[in-house]
């Protein structure tokens, strides 16, 4: 191998001769552009033009592109360029070039303002897509449970179980862990602030309703629509890429059936217990900052408690756990099977999914709070 | 890039000595040895887990070993520093048995990936170079501006030999680069990394089951059995050998209809 390429300019007569030397190969891939760049110029003087290659020592793809770039854009008209003293070992590669075709130049759409007003139109349209989507997949959730309730034996009871575990076992220490830390918090607060008015004491009537009735149940489904919401967008959304989820069509299983039911159900079933789990570990967090922070012993706490409560806020509480884990359910496993092809798909519909389920969480508490409003709860 | 010696031709390019690969308990690779010729095209097979892409997979880099040797370039990559393995992955490009190709990015992309990445050129020249590739493996231009999850299965291997030897590489490795493709695809492949070879120079290592690759394409075959190099050398060789799974192999009922 020698040297740094090199293309210099000899007249011979009436003609003028580029000789190529040295190493064209994609290391030297700038110079050589820039070389070749500069010898174009030449283009449009009335000369015929060699190209001599033969003291080339080294050439690959890109030289020899370079080289057949450089011929082309010096043949105009009656001027004609040549390559001359190519040596066997190249000629080749370089006839493998010559049937290149120019480069359809791509075209990347600028930026124009009925470009931007169609992407707008086209996402507010989505919206109505997004809902036509989460309630055809309730449909077929529906329609296979339906099914299995006919025909018991094809539910798949060891799938459910596994998502059991995934989406409510192993949840379990995080969620209580978290609505302890967020129950602490809300009874400092409200001792911090209530002191000032003497009344310490319904910092418990605070804590009981607020943990009950709303930041218990929501907090846990927002996490769960964190966790496990995104966890199923990713797991469908790679089986859909993998075309496992059509392998399973052909096969002649209904995928909503065998993927979706199981985890629908999981999810359906962890919520209440989860949003129980963490409802417990707030008041308990609650009533530990209350007595060591606020000096309301244990006994006064629970008595305070049980006057400050009713079944009612309880099962407010709970009623919307099972809907909301089913909207969860529904928007991740919806974000799942619209994955397409690519990486990039599969991390956009997990993100949509988890944005898409706690926004519908927010919503859907926002919903029954206006009927439980209503019916007097 | 590093300046080599007069007698490189007769250097092999890739030295493989005593390499040890053990996952767990099982020894995939124990001992192995192999030279790979500049220029050649090496047929690499053997039986379906046998360990052949672990072998590709350890040269490159993939699979830690636990003991052995292995220098390709004439560089010793358990010994060399950053820039010089970065110049030895330069100058090689992988086939991966899936193609293994970005899924977010276009064929386009794709095969300009290692360009970008390694030389400062025009995106002109990137374009047109990545024309020349795409004539290269076949592929029609069109192609360019498509997805990898828009391909068929030999589009994909295609576009992934396209960005295998996006950089002008002076070695690649292809996994099974025939699998799943029609006889006549895989025969257009086989013609194809021929071709190239011709045209680039390049030296080609290639894990094969492919009985038609390995009497068109290859030229020196190696059989890998038991984590050892069991016999190397021209498909003659292999035929008139005595070992049972050598035997089966091209004296079987496909071997003989391929021969025929």
């Amino acid at each position: 191998m020698s040297g740094d390429p090199k293309l210099e300019r000899i007249a011979k007569g009436n003609a003028l001769a580029l000789c190529a030397t040295g190493t064209w190969t994609a290391s030297f891939a700038p110079v050589l552009e820039r070389m070749v760049a500069d010898a174009e110029k030449l283009a449009g003087s009335p000369q015929n033009v060699f190209i001599d290659v033969s003291e080339v020592a080294k050439l690959d793809t890109f030289g020899a592109w370079l080289i057949e770039r450089l011929r082309r854009s010096l043949t105009q008209g009656t001027v004609e360029a040549q390559i001359a003293g190519l040596s066997a070992n190249y000629s080749s590669l370089v006839d493998e070039v010559r049937r290149v075709r120019a480069t359809p130049v791509v075209e990347t759409s600028a930026v124009t303002i009925t470009g931007m007003l169609e992407q707008i139109g086209r996402a507010v349209a989505g919206v109505g897509g997004t809902f036509a989507g989460l309630i055809d997949m309730l449909g077929a959730v529906l329609a296979a449970g339906a099914h299995v309730l006919i025909h018991p034996r094809s539910f798949r009871l060891t799938s459910t179980v596994h998502h059991m575990e995934q989406v409510c076992w192993r949840a379990v220490p995080i969620i209580v862990l978290i609505t302890f830390l967020i129950g602490c918090i809300i009874a400092q607060q409200g001792i911090f602030h209530f002191r000032r008015f003497g009344a310490d004491i319904f910092v418990v009537d605070m804590l009981g309703v607020l943990v009950l009735r709303e930041i218990g149940v929501l907090l846990v489904a927002i996490m769960v629509a964190g966790r496990s919401g995104s966890a199923y967008t990713a797991e469908l959304g790679s089986m859909k890429m993998r075309e496992e989820i059509d392998a399973l069509r052909t096969m002649g299983f209904d995928p909503i059936e065998v993927l979706v039911l199981p985890r629908m159900l999981a999810l359906v079933l962890a919520l209440p217990i989860l949003a129980f789990l963490g409802a417990m570990a707030a008041l308990y967090g609650g009533g530990l900052v209350a007595w060591l922070y606020g000096g309301v012993d244990p006994e006064a706490f629970l008595l305070r408690l049980r006057d400050a409560i009713s079944i009612d806020h309880f099962i407010v509480g709970i009623v919307k756990a099972p809907v909301m884990a089913a909207v969860i359910g529904i928007v991740a496993c919806v974000e799942g099977l619209a994955v397409q092809g690519s990486a990039e798909s599969l991390g956009q519909h997990t993100t949509a999914s988890v944005v898409k389920g706690i926004f519908f969480v927010i919503v859907m508490d926002g919903v029954f709070a206006i009927f439980f409003a209503s019916i007097g709860m | 890039m590093a300046q080599e010696t007069p007698n490189a031709i007769q250097y092999p390019i890739i030295r493989v000595r005593d390499i040890t690969v053990q996952f767990g308990a099982t020894r995939v690779l124990d001992g192995l040895n192999l030279d790979v010729k500049r220029g050649e095209i090496l047929g690499f097979v053997g039986p379906s887990g046998a360990g052949k892409s672990v072998l590709t997979r350890t040269i490159i880099g993939l699979v830690p070993k636990v003991a052995g040797s292995i220098e390709v370039f004439g560089v010793d990559l358990d010994a060399s520093n950053n820039s010089q393995r970065r110049n030895v992955e330069r100058r090689w490009g992988v086939l991966f048995q899936q193609g293994a190709l970005f899924s977010s990015l276009t064929v386009r992309q794709n095969i300009q990936f290692p360009m970008r990445e390694y030389l400062r050129v025009s995106q002109r020249l990137m374009d047109e170079i990545t024309m020349a590739k795409l004539a290269m493996v076949g592929l029609k231009p069109e192609v360019a501006e498509r997805f990898p999850s828009e391909l068929s299965g030999g589009m994909i291997k295609r576009v992934a030999l396209a960005r295998a030897l996006s950089l002008d590489p002076d070695l690649v490795f292809l996994d099974e680069p025939t699998s799943g493709l029609d006889p006549i695809g895989a025969g257009d492949f086989d013609e194809l990394v021929r071709t190239l070879q011709r045209t680039l120079g390049l030296t080609v290592f290639m894990v094969t089951h492919d009985l038609d690759s390995l009497y068109t394409a290859c030229d020196r075959i190696a059989v890998l059995g038991n984590g050892k190099i069991i016999a190397a050398g021209s498909i003659a060789d292999m035929q008139a050998s005595q070992h049972p799974w050598l035997r089966q192999y091209f004296h079987g009922k496909r071997a003989r209809a391929v021969m025929s």
